[in-house]
């Protein structure tokens, strides 16, 4: 409401919408839990409600960094569940033929074969995309729906569990009194970003969603840049498999991951990254993916029975969406939008998510993307 | 078809010979007739595998439409969503949403099946409805809004109840028992259903104005709005027909199991789009036929039956092989359309 410059800075500022969602999703958690912010030392680990929310997070924040690539080049990957699936039952069952299943060497060469696999996934739905010019989401669909079945037959139907401290480690271990996965999280954002920012690599993902066409005729190698791209989103959605099946110690070819590809999707689109392409928010997707998680502990918390959380989630995504949306945007408010981001009042998520694409997204080019 | 497509022939290396199979490659009729081959090809190793236990029975073949009914319903209605170039993933969840509702109505609140049949088709329509408005007014995309939609029944289901609800009311158990005598075997009420279902879809796609304007907007949108078709108004329509197939299918279902479980149809809305995709329907809208999508379920309930009489093969198989195929047939679709549009 101020028009100081320097608030409209800061509400314009794309990350700014995600962020308030998220510290009134937390906030809403005191008066339930007031010792919600407290984070207690026992036993030389960090225990907290802030803290499980990131560990619990983690595999999903690992997905959608991996999912906004492909949002960003246009594309969309259905495949990540199952990829996660297939990791998590190649290492788990890899690991569990060794006679030691603590031996370092075997664990290595486990994950090894596991992300392999997860490679050869995002190998497969590139050269279907970006070769073969199939639409992203049917060509993803293929290992969606395969891969499961593939999954339970390395698992041979079975839950695989193992016993092995060093693969406990990723998933549910701490290290320096933290969750090791928190540091496997900001190891791989921080890749990402570096690769993308500091160099013209995120300019070339961004040119190539804008318009494949017209970037093939600059001279950039689209083809390839969509291939990398599937490439990285299987292979952080073989990372977070890894850690899923390590936290659970257990392999299970039919639930592990499941419904993953939907939140990653969601957790993209809160962090304000355009379905279209041609734009992406590596932070804002960090930040969607820990709101769907608060989202989830707090409907835990606030006793909320657990089964709506579902509707929750559509309502998130139904209203997120129709304020990307610049057909609804003119209807609803007018020509105002993007002025005063507070208009609409009341509630703090359509006003989130009313100027937050504003400030993020322009109408992008249309696309066939489905 | 062969004097079109030997005078679009592009001047390429391959214009010298105006092939068979290049001529066969631009037939649209080709992938319905690569699949109904398939279906035959399959019956055919099926009856030469296990004649011995009984898998030449007129009543196996009929277990197909049986067992794969309401399988049948949604992807007629997924049929539609597609060839109008839409997709539509709420399917599932309208289906287990509907198993729920019937089954809630039915043994919690003591209401008769007649009353709650009409309700629950209502309640699957307008959910469709509601989805194609979205898509068509505020123009987001059909893939986040049907995603939306997924959500949002599969929390309804578990709104209503987190353990399934077993029907035990005796109208429903008797509609369910019923069986129609075809001489040589018998058919269900379901099967009869989504006969009739795939008799209607094949006239309205085929026979009225409404289905030429579906493959119309399919075809191309920008050519089917300057046209002056209504395409707002096909398009709320098709995703309409949709939620409406989807909760028939829902009810088929809820016949088949007899039980409402918010966990029943996860998935589905994946089978039935495999169903239409094998069934020759291109995903890009504009091009296929109902007849298809039939194949298409066959195939996909004939793998299911062979992976039975097989015995020792796991179901996982089932999923491998629906992977196979649709990769398959994407392929296929693939060849076909960069053939055209050269």
């Amino acid at each position: 409401m101020t028009t100081t410059p320097r608030w409209r800075a800061l509400t314009h500022h794309h990350l700014f919408w995600p962020v308030a969602v998220l510290v009134i999703l937390l906030l809403v958690n005191v008066p339930f839990t007031p010792d919600f912010f407290s984070i207690k030392m026992t036993d030389g680990h960090l225990y907290g409600s802030l803290v499980s929310i990131v560990l619990f997070g983690s595999p999903l924040i690992l997905v959608a960094v991996g999912m906004t690539l492909v949002i960003a080049t246009g594309g969309i990957d259905l495949s990540v569940g199952a990829v996660v699936a297939i990791t998590g039952a190649l290492t788990c069952s890899y690991i569990s033929d060794q006679a030691d299943q603590s031996a370092l060497s075997g664990v290595f060469l486990a994950m090894g074969i596991g992300l392999v696999a997860a490679v050869v996934c995002g190998l497969w739905n590139g050269f279907l995309v970006a070769r073969m010019g199939i639409q992203p989401i049917i060509a993803t669909l293929i290992i969606m729906v395969a891969g499961r079945g593939v999954a339970q037959l390395i698992t041979d139907g079975q839950i695989i569990t193992v016993n092995s401290e060093p693969y406990k480690l990723i998933g549910g271990g701490y290290w320096l009194t933290l969750p090791f996965s928190i540091f496997v999280v900001a190891a791989v954002v921080a890749v990402t970003v570096a690769l993308t920012r500091r160099t013209a690599l995120g300019l070339l993902v961004e040119s190539v969603g804008g318009n494949a066409e017209a970037s093939r005729l600059v001279g950039i190698r689209s083809m390839r840049i969509k291939i990398m791209v599937y490439v990285f989103c299987a292979l952080c959605a073989g990372i977070a498999g890894l850690m899923i099946s390590s936290n659970t110690s257990a392999a299970d070819g039919n639930n592990a991951g499941l419904w993953i590809e939907l939140d990653a999707i969601l957790a993209v689109v809160i962090g304000g990254t355009s379905l279209l392409g041609g734009r992406f928010s590596i932070g804002g997707t960090v930040v969607g993916a820990l709101v769907i998680q608060t989202l989830t502990t707090t409907i835990y918390t606030i006793g909320v029975p657990t089964q709506t959380n579902l509707v929750f989630k559509a309502a998130v995504v139904i209203i997120v969406c129709l304020m990307q949306s610049p057909k609804f945007r003119a209807k609803v408010f007018g020509g105002r939008f993007g002025t005063k981001p507070g208009a609409k009042g009341g509630t703090g998520q359509p006003a989130a998510a009313q100027a937050e694409p504003a400030a993020a997204t322009e109408p992008a080019p249309k696309m066939e993307v489905s | 078809m062969s004097t079109t497509t030997t005078t679009k022939r592009p001047p390429a290396a391959e214009s010298r010979t105006p092939s068979k199979a290049a001529q066969l490659l631009g037939d649209r009729r080709l992938p319905v007739l690569v699949t109904a081959g398939l279906f035959l090809a399959m019956y055919v190793v099926g009856l030469s595998r296990y004649q011995n236990y009984g898998f030449g029975e007129a009543q196996v073949f009929m277990n197909l439409f049986i067992d794969n009914g309401y399988l049948l319903v949604a992807a007629v209605g997924v049929t539609f969503v597609i060839l109008s170039g839409g997709i539509d993933l709420s399917v599932g969840s309208v289906i287990g949403f509907t198993t729920m509702f019937t089954a809630w109505l039915v043994e919690r609140q003591g209401l008769p099946i007649l009353v709650v049949i009409p309700m629950a088709l209502a309640v699957g329509a307008f959910g469709g409805f509601l989805m194609g408005y979205v898509i068509h007014n505020f123009e987001i995309q059909p893939f986040i809004v049907t995603l939306a939609g997924l959500f949002l029944f599969r929390g309804l289901c578990l709104v209503i109840s987190k353990e399934s609800i077993s029907i035990g009311d005796s109208s429903v158990s008797s509609m369910a028992g019923a069986q129609v005598s075809l001489g040589a075997g018998f058919l269900s009420i379901g099967a009869i259903v989504a006969l009739v279902v795939l008799a209607v879809a094949f006239y309205v796609l085929h026979y009225t104005r409404f289905g030429r304007r579906v493959y119309a907007v399919g075809g191309n949108e920008q050519s089917a709005m300057l046209m002056g078709l209504p395409q707002g108004g096909t398009k709320i329509a098709v995703y309409t027909i949709s939620g409406f197939c989807s909760a028939l299918a829902g009810l088929l279902f809820t016949l088949y199991i007899q039980s409402g479980d918010p966990l029943h149809a996860t998935g589905m809305e994946l089978d039935a789009i495999a169903a239409v995709v094998i069934g020759g329907t291109l995903l890009t809208g504009g091009s296929g036929y109902v007849i298809g999508t039939l194949f298409g379920v066959l195939v996909l309930g004939l793998i299911k039956s062979l992976i039975q009489f097989e015995g020792t093969l796991s179901s996982w198989w089932t999923k491998i092989a629906t992977g196979v195929l649709l990769c398959a047939f994407i392929l296929i679709q693939r060849a076909m359309t960069a053939r055209r549009k050269t």
